[in-house]
């Protein structure tokens, strides 16, 4: 059975859209209370490697990307969250089942303002102690100029 | 210019401090050490600390966490103390102007005195920049 | 005792008498805790990245790091061509070869350059100056095709920009034959020498389950037993189309770092000579104009590890969000468990030997744990790290 198939049966109804854009990159989306649960699954049961996120700031809300890579087949498969709260975003974090997200998380928080719950470690790793707070450079509504 | 300056165009100590560089100027610096340029049989000796150094040579573009380093480091090299900045990033930030983590050029907050282009700027022609940092400060032409 | 003369070397050295990249916690010898700073090198990049338009963001990403200079574009150029449809059905087949050639004459210059720093951190200053000596033909040869030293400036959306006349191929098959004996030499001097075995065994061990909790990439994963390579796995360029193999040692300590590395020499070389006799004539460029909407998705093997791009288009000249993730972001996380536990004197190698962009190296900073008080500086570290190994020389450890 293939890695897609193997998804689509075990997550079944927790996977809100599916799309395929070639034969090695796939996208699905889930809704964020899930998320936890499914990266449970790539990661310890499909023995997926966590690649990275992808945090980006959409007119519809907060949009996190778990890029997770099948290395026996090269296929990268894309997990979407959507956060609507753009007031105050939160999601569950997923540092504490592997330590690979970690950073990844930090950065997100600092850059988009993303809360991460549960996170152990959640401080600043990229920008200055006197980069003001609430100002996160990758949103939109921030002008650098 | 200053006497002690002229006597030490004989052998110049260097550091290098690099502010966010992306490393290719760095390496190019590194370089210089290296059989093929070999700058140490100019007098050219890279120091392990500002204390020593002549010659500061800066790269990269200084972000909000390295500005006040470049400043204070300054502040702590035994005057007179050139700068010499190095790379495209240093001598006018170029690409990185418009990044919302660049406040300023390296010359805002440091007096640079030889500008190297380039990026990286090949051996070559960072020796020619110190050539011509040495006859500045000879008062030759 | 004599008193060792350490050559200093630029970035090695920190910025200002109290760095703050990496906070080793000490008690006695031993490092029992590790903090690791980074943000010196951040430039906004990603942020640029959707202000220039699609040719521009290649020249942009060139200068994330100075020793994978083509990396990061050809991942940038692989997510946008993945949004066209893949690289193998957008790019000219001449141009596949091309890439190939600059990606593996990248990697052995990466490779040598690492070997030199490595061997400058253990006290091996010879093998510093002749590693670095050997890499200068390499950069002549990049110098002969791209027109630069560095960066190089080849990768396009659709192909690349410059082709390899045929005078140079002579030129470039000569460097190789050169190349052979000098890896060949350092084989002979690194892995061959027992003080180094002594010195490098069983240092800074990344296990295995390590290696994959932490999600490491490259020669740091496959010195664990890891077999992971983006060359292989997701194969782009001419990569599938020669024969090579992939090196994967089990012991996760500094010394299989280091077989990893010197071996891909081989490898390396071996590619570069099948991709010049295979390569056919042809086009370089297919001349893209536009980007249409979507997200493409596109991954290199560095000198590192796998560099991660993620471009998201919605079909203006600009794309609208750009992720990238260098190898070193997933690898220098995992000195959290690799340094942790051993002596300080081990600290400067076991950090070195996931090969940082270098940059990260520095600005090293020891604490006692128990009085939080700074101890020793990074300049300290590595002359401790050469003091061992003349000990280890003289036979008195």
């Amino acid at each position: 059975m293939s890695i897609a198939d193997e998804i689509k049966e075990k997550l079944k109804e927790k996977i809100v859209d599916w799309y395929q854009h070639s034969s090695r990159r796939i996208y699905f989306s889930v809704k964020p209370k899930d998320i936890k649960e499914v990266a449970r699954f790539l990661f310890r049961e499909l023995g997926l490697r966590f690649a990275i996120a992808t945090g980006q700031d959409t007119p519809q809300g907060l949009e996190i990307l778990y890029h997770f890579s099948f290395d026996k087949t090269g296929e990268i498969i894309s997990a979407r969250v959507l956060i609507e709260d753009k007031k105050n975003p939160e999601i569950d974090s997923l540092a504490t089942m592997f330590p690979a997200a970690e950073w990844i998380e930090r950065e997100m928080w600092e850059l988009l303002g993303i809360n991460f719950r549960g996170h152990p470690n959640l401080k600043r790793l990229l920008l200055a102690e006197e980069w003001p707070e609430g100002k996160y450079p990758l949103r939109h509504e921030h002008e650098s100029r | 210019m200053n006497l002690k300056l002229r006597a030490l165009t004989k052998s110049i100590w260097v550091f290098h401090a690099a502010c966010s560089p992306c490393n290719n100027c760095d390496i190019e610096i590194l370089d210089l050490i290296t059989p093929r340029y070999d700058v140490e049989r100019f007098g050219i000796v890279l120091v392990g600390s500002v204390r020593h150094a002549d010659v500061l040579l800066v790269t990269g573009v200084p972000n909000y966490k390295t500005k006040e380093r470049l400043k204070k480091l300054y502040s702590q090299a035994p005057q007179p103390c050139l700068v010499v900045a190095v790379g495209n990033c240093a001598c006018a930030r170029v690409m990185f102007k418009d990044s919302y983590n660049s406040p300023c050029a390296v010359d805002e907050v440091v007096p640079v005195s030889v500008y190297i282009p380039g990026c990286p700027p090949k051996p070559e022609a960072m020796i020619a920049g110190v050539v011509k940092l040495i006859q500045k400060v000879r008062g030759k032409k | 005792m004599s008193h060792k003369v350490i050559i200093p070397i630029g970035p090695y050295h920190p910025l200002q008498e109290e760095p703050e990249l990496f906070r080793l916690y000490v008690e006695g010898e031993k490092v029992v805790d590790i903090d690791i700073v980074i943000g010196y090198m951040h430039r906004g990049i990603e942020e640029l990245s959707e202000h220039k338009h699609f040719d521009q963001v290649a020249f942009l990403v060139e200068r994330i790091c100075g020793i994978c200079s083509s990396s990061h574009p050809y991942a940038f150029v692989l997510a946008v061509e993945d949004i066209l449809g893949g690289e193998v059905n957008v790019v000219p087949e001449r141009a596949l070869y091309i890439r190939t050639i600059i990606d593996e004459l990248q990697r052995v210059h990466s490779h040598l350059l690492w070997l030199g720093l490595a061997g400058h951190f253990i006290g091996y200053n010879t093998v510093w100056m002749w590693a670095w000596k050997y890499r200068e033909p390499v950069l002549d040869c990049f110098e002969m095709i791209c027109g630069n030293r560095n960066h190089y400036g080849m990768s396009k959306i659709g192909g690349v920009r410059r082709d390899i006349r045929d005078e140079d191929i002579p030129v470039l098959k000569k460097a190789l034959d050169d190349l052979t004996p000098a890896v060949d030499m350092f084989k002979g001097a690194v892995m061959d020498d027992p003080v180094i075995q002594a010195r490098l065994k069983g240092i800074g061990v990344l296990t295995k389950q390590q290696a994959i909790d932490w999600a490491v990439v490259g020669p740091t994963a496959r010195a664990s037993g890891v077999n992971i390579d983006v060359r292989r796995d997701d194969p782009y360029g001419a990569y599938d189309r020669v024969n090579w193999n992939v090196i994967v040692e089990k012991d996760g300590d500094v010394f299989a770092k280091t077989t990893v590395r010197i071996l891909e020499l081989y490898e390396s070389v071996n590619i570069i000579r099948q991709c010049l006799n295979k390569m056919p004539k042809g086009e370089i460029d297919a001349n893209i104009k536009d980007v249409p909407p979507g997200e493409g998705i596109g991954r290199v093997e560095a000198p590192r590890g796998e560099c991660f791009h993620y471009v998201r288009s919605d079909g203006t000249n600009r794309p609208i969000r750009h992720k990238i993730r260098a190898p070193s972001f997933m690898n220098v996380a995992s000195n959290k468990v690799a340094a942790v536990g051993g002596t300080i004197s081990d600290a400067a190698i076991t950090l070195a030997a996931v090969d940082p962009c270098y940059c990260c190296t520095e600005r090293l900073i020891v604490l006692d744990k128990r009085t939080d008080k700074k101890m020793m500086n990074g300049w300290d570290l590595i002359k401790l790290s050469q003091e061992k190994t003349e000990k280890l020389r003289k036979g008195t450890i």
